[in-house]
Order: C-alpha cells, then structure tokens, then sequence
C-alpha cells in the first residue's frame, strides 16, 4: 500500500455523489446536527473566557510557521533526543514503509496482538488492515475507534470518530460484536450513556491486562527534550501507554515542537478548541525509556507520506500546521449536512478537504477542493488560524491544471469557463451576451419566474429546488446610458463597446 | 472625492434595481457617481472555481478601468473581497508596486468613508438581515449593515435564526454540489420563515438570489432585496 490506496479509502465516490446518499439519511443528519451543534456551543463558551485567546491563536500559529520552516533542524534534534532517552527512531517515507517497520517490530517482540492509542496516522497509514494480513490483531482502545472497528465502520470525524452514530446503534453494535472480539457485553444491555461506558470498560480492561504491545500515534514531540506526548480524554490511551512492555509511536513528522514551552500555547489551543474544555482530562508524555517504569522498548516512528511534498507548496503547507482539534468539522456547514464519510478520507471536513488533496496528489481527490462554499467559518475557528478557504481556493486552482493538462478535450466546465472569460474581456461582448440571457430568460419564464427546466442542462442541480429570477427587460448599464449619457465616461464606451 | 461604482456583471445583467438604488442613494447624499463603462467582472467565478489564468485578464482590466478613483463602491460584498484579497494574488502584488484599487463594499463607504448610520432612508416593513459569509467572515462588516438598518424609518427588524451559518449558495458549489446546497438552503428558508420577515435582505444578490429562489419555489411570499434598495427607498416612493 501506498499513495492514495490508505489516506483515501479505494473505490471512493466523488464527493457529491457520496454526499447525496448522506443526505438521504435523516437519521445520521439529526445525529450530526445535534453532535455538531453541542461541541460548537461548548467551544464557543470555553474560547471566550479567555482574553488572550487570539494572541494565543497568533502564537500557535507563529510557532507552527516557523517549526516548519526549520522542520529539518528540528526532526535530526529529535531523533538525537529521543535517542539519547533510549527510544529507537525509525524514518518511514511512506506508508508502506511505516507499517513494514511496525509489523516487524510486533513480529520481533513473539506477540500477535496489540492495543492501539486513538491515532490519526495509524488511520492514515491503514496500519490495522496492515497488521491483519501479517497475522496481528489490533485492538483500538478508545471508545469511539472501538465502536468503530467493533460496526466495520469507517471513521467520520477526526475527533469523535463515530459521530455518526446515536445511543441506540452504539448498544446494537456492542451486544452484536463484542463477543467476537473478546468479552461480550452484558446481557440486557441498554442504551444508556453509563451502561454503555461500563460494557466498554470490562470489555478493553482485558485487553489492556493482557496486552504487551501498544501502538500509539502523537500529538507533539519536543525536539529539544525529545518527549514525546499523547492528549486524551478517557485514560485508555495511558492504560496503553504504561502497562505494555514495548510502545511504538507512529507521528507524521510535522508534530514536531521545538520546545518543552510551546506546550503552554498548544495545550491551551487544543482542548478548548475540540472538545471545549479547558484542559483535556489525561496528557500523556514520556522521553524515551524508565528503567521499572513503563514501557522498556520504545519505537518513534516518523512519517512522511507526501508531508515533504506538501510542504514545497508555500500555500498549501498551511495545512501541516493543524493540531487535529476539529473544529473546522464542527463548524462547517458542509460537514454538519454530509458528514465524515463523504469525504472518502481520514481527514473529513474544510482540514481533510486541504490536507487530503496534497497528502495524495490532486488528481487522487480532485473533488474535495470544491466541497465547501468558501463561507470562511473554519478559518475562524482554527486555533492556528490555517486560511482554509485560501488553500481550497489554490488546491481547485491545481487541480483545474491537472485536467486541462491530463484531459483531452477539455471539460465541458473548462469550455463554459474559456466562453464565459471571452464575453467578460469586452463590455460590448457581455452586452451581446446579457441580450441573449434576456431573450432566453423570457422564453423560460412562467409567472415571472423561471421554475424546473424542462430540458437536461448544465443548470438542472439549479432548477431542482430553486426557481431562477428572468431576466429584466434593461440592464443597469442600459438604465445608465438612458439616464446618465452626458457623463464624460461615457464617450470613452462610444469606442470601446463596438468590439 | 471621485467616486466609481462596480456594479458586478451579476447585478448588471440580473439585479440592475441594486445599482440604481446605489446611484440614486450616493447622489442624494451629495455624491456624483461615475460609472466607468469599460468595466466588466472581477473574475471571481473563474478564480474560485481554480481557473486563475482566465481569471488574470479580468483582474487587469479591473486594475486599469478603476484606476484614479478615490473610492469604487459596489454593492456586492464577495466581489470587493475577491478585488481586495483575490486580485493582489493574480496581479502578484507581491512582486510590484501596484497601488490596490480602494474598493469598498456599499456598507463600508457609508460607515467607514461617510462616517453615516441614518441615510435618510424609510422602508415600513419587516425585515430580516442575512450576513453572507462573505459580508460578516469576509469583510468582517459585523454590527454595521444592522445599524444602517435600525436608522430607517419605519423599518422592523427581526432576528434571523441562526443568521450566521452559510445559505448554500457559494457560486458554482450551488451547481458542483447542488444536493448539499439544497439542504444547507433548506434550513435557512426555514430560519427566514420563522423570523416572520416580509422581506429578506442580504449585501450579496448572489445569496439572495439561491434564497430567493427557493422561496420562490415554495411560494412562500416573502420577497429578497438587496440592503442597497432598502437605504434607498425614502418616504412616498415606490419600493
């Protein structure tokens, strides 16, 4: 596996089609909303209680900026640091690469099972599919990656990855699966919040005792110290983190920090920004190995996976500053309607819809740049303050030259956007064209409006749930050359307008 | 001051009330308006739908037809951003010494360069503001398309639910992503029923008109106009 077989999951809709058959689903709709809905009210209280909250915006964004100009400097400091703390640095450039190294390092230690950390890069390296084929069972210790794996889903927010789904699914999910996995759940098992908690809890309590591998991705590594951390909510992930023997840590090489003090600015950015809280309930953090204390073998495994590449382009590498607190997701008016899986990525939402394009190459996910209405309210929750419209806007930009340079003919959009920017260079030709719009309109036109159109059309996604205003019988500049001809612009239109 | 209007190609062809109200506006708050003619679009479809190099020409016509000018005024909120943001990235301002155009969007000029909140305006009917996303995350106008609204006579303005969140609308995703934009557009109507607004306005006839245009599909009787036509309208005129 490589490239675009593991970020994006193959045999993955375009987004609008995929987003069509999410928005069928009124159940996932309503949970959506409501999940979506509650993390923004939370967010939006826990931000404003802080008056420093947009310096500490322009902080995280300024030390994100500038680690990532220096991302060399930092990544060599790192691995002397770790490894002088007795940890092992391996360098994976992709993800065929990262999940070679983690199944030989499983294979190595005797063990067939291990107890995975929630982590966003082992997702995107597809490292659980990667362990089965070797013989090696992963078990995902957080509860949402637990309901996940548990249904034979896919995750559908980076956060809460199985958003998707309400109470009443959770405990069909669990009385069906668990016992396949390990301990079943208790008979009788309701839906309620406590009960379901409590299922999860006996049912990863063996897993965590048993285990002797875990897996675990990273929020941060400190290159001057050489700690590494993990950020959690639940406590499973340090359950991971100090019983096994051997741990393996698998971080995409732009979580990087430069020092142990960034961490006042981040830890305050990321838990306010993803769950609103004020501080995240467990932080995790070790460098290297304690002798009696923890695990005694431990593996950082820094991956690349086209973050070089995206890092070459000077817009686009915004994107490696993100933090993974999904609050683009929660804010997005897109994300709130289709949901996680439409994306067909790891990444969903306005950062997958950046981040997915460029990890990939364009051509892999030429649909994602253009799912979002640029409306501007992710880049007004970044806590790094990543421009996200800005990037989506240059990622179309990108992808419009992959396809006039890969596809012949042109598409039928590249025709209509070549005609439309011809009658734009002229006002004489736009004049023609207006004339033509009118006449057209007029004939569509019941009631003084133009309802569902009758033929097939480029304008068909339109006229299915909105009506079209016609057309007026005079445009403005009409009404200005009727009413304001003796203004002196207007002899300089005598000449132009003829073209 | 010398003083241009950008009408947009939108509201030119689509919406020419809009620019009307603008001129009939700026001159009776003691403004001439000039209308160059050679002025066509900003080419912000081409640029955010990814097609930059159509889009560069325009840019430059843009630069050149609107040079000289103390203030262009447009009443359409998403074109002067892509003027103010889009047009320094396609002319690589970066690069030159290109004097921005100083492009204000209607509100703007009338707050910000006039310094007025009352415009003299009367509109007796209810109605309910809109922030397009490119008005309130774009611009950042916040507070002061709401407070050019409360100064008109007669005007009752009612909150909008969740006024906020994006329409659907987003130029061609309306088209690329027509069924997503179907159901964002979907709760908005029903926050603009249930403000009980006679009248919806907006600063961008765009929104307006993907909101207007399921109205107008449900038959629901509420009319969309563009805030420039409200602060327009005075006492005993026709609306």
């Amino acid at each position: 596996m490589s490239g675009p077989d593991n970020v994006v999951w193959l045999g993955a809709l375009s987004f609008p089609k995929a987003a069509r058959a999410a928005l069928a689903d009124g159940t996932l709709r309503a949970n959506l909303k409501h999940a979506t809905g509650t993390i923004r009210d939370k967010r939006l209280a826990m931000t404003a209680e802080l008056d420093d909250w947009e310096q500490l915006r322009d902080a995280g964004a300024a030390l994100k900026k500038r680690t990532l100009r220096h991302l060399d400097t930092y990544l060599r400091q790192l691995e002397e640091s770790v490894t002088r703390a007795g940890g092992v640095v391996h360098w994976a450039a992709d993800a065929a690469d990262a999940n070679r190294i983690v199944t030989e390092l499983v294979l190595a230690t005797g063990e067939r099972e291990v107890v995975k950390v929630k982590s966003m890069a082992t997702q995107e390296i597809g490292l659980n599919e990667a362990l089965a084929e070797a013989g090696i069972s992963a078990y995902e210790t957080d509860l949402a990656e637990l309901i996940v794996q548990l249904g034979h889903d896919r995750p559908s927010h980076i956060l809460v990855p199985a958003i998707h789904r309400n109470r009443a699914e959770i405990r069909d999910i669990f009385q069906r699966e668990m016992g396949d996995w390990g301990r079943a759940a208790p008979t009788g098992l309701t839906d309620e919040p406590a009960a379901l908690a409590e299922a999860a809890r006996l049912h990863l309590r063996e897993k965590f005792l048993r285990a002797k591998v875990a897996v675990s991705g990273a929020n941060f590594a400190i290159a001057e110290s050489g700690t590494v951390g993990v950020v959690e909510s639940e406590g499973n992930g340090r359950m991971c983190l100090t019983l096994p023997q051997t741990l393996i840590t698998v971080m995409g090489i732009e979580k990087v920090l430069p020092s142990w003090s960034d961490l006042e600015v981040f830890l305050q950015l990321l838990p306010r920004s993803s769950t609103g809280e004020r501080m995240n309930p467990y932080t995790s953090t070790w460098r290297g190995v304690t002798p009696g204390d923890g695990p005694q073998v431990f593996h950082l495994v820094l991956l690349d996976n086209g973050r070089t590449d995206t890092l070459a382009d000077t817009v686009g590498r915004q994107a490696l500053a993100c933090i993974r607190c999904s609050a683009c997701l929660n804010v997005c008016p897109v994300y709130e309607r289709t949901g996680g899986h439409a994306y067909g990525s790891v990444y969903p939402g306005p950062i997958g819809a950046v981040l997915t394009p460029q990890l990939v190459g364009v051509e892999h996910a030429a649909s994602l740049p253009f799912a979002s209405t640029l409306c501007g309210a992710c880049y007004e929750a970044c806590p790094v303050k990543i421009d996200i419209p800005e990037v989506l806007v240059h990622l179309r930009a990108r992808v419009v030259e992959s396809k006039r340079a890969r596809l012949r003919p042109p598409t039928a959009e590249a025709l209509a956007m070549k005609a439309a920017r011809m009658v734009l260079a002229k006002p004489g030709r736009l004049r023609a064209a207006q004339r033509a719009a009118r006449l057209g309109g007029r004939l569509l036109a019941r009631d003084g409006r133009i309802g569902e159109l009758p033929l097939p059309s480029a304008l068909n996604g339109w006229s299915a749930s909105r009506d079209l205003p016609v057309p007026p019988a005079e445009t403005f500049r009409g009404w200005w050359l009727r009413t304001h001809s003796s203004s002196a612009t207007s002899v300089k239109e005598a000449r132009s307008d003829d073209a | 001051m010398r003083v241009a209007l950008f009408i947009t190609c939108f509201n030119d062809t689509l919406y020419p009330d809009t620019g009307k109200a603008v001129v009939q506006l700026l001159e009776r708050l003691g403004h001439t308006v000039e209308f160059p003619l050679d002025q066509t679009c900003c080419g912000q479809m081409h640029f955010n739908t990814g097609y930059r190099p159509e889009a560069v020409p325009l840019a430059r016509r843009f630069a050149e037809v609107f040079a000289g000018y103390d203030a262009v005024v447009t009443p359409s909120a998403s074109c002067a951003g892509m003027v103010r943001d889009g047009h320094p990235i396609l002319l690589e301002d970066k690069l030159t010494d290109r004097q921005p155009v100083p492009m204000y969007e209607l509100v703007e000029f009338l707050v910000d360069v006039l310094g007025l909140t009352d415009v003299g305006a009367s509109f007796p009917h209810r109605v309910a503001y809109h922030p397009t996303c490119h008005s309130l995350r774009g611009l950042g106008l916040g507070e002061k398309p709401l407070a050019l609204l409360r100064a008109v006579r007669g005007l009752e303005l009612v909150e909008l639910p969740a006024a906020d969140s994006c329409c659907g609308f987003g130029g061609t995703f309306a088209l690329k992503n027509a069924d997503t934009s179907t159901a964002m557009l979907t709760d908005k109507l029903r926050g603009v029923l249930d403000s009980g607004a006679e009248v919806l306005c907006a600063a961008d006839n765009s929104c307006l008109m993907h909101i207007g245009g399921g109205l107008s599909r449900q038959r629901s009787g509420v009319r969309t106009l563009h805030l420039a036509e409200i602060l327009a309208a005075t006492e005993g005129e026709p609306e």
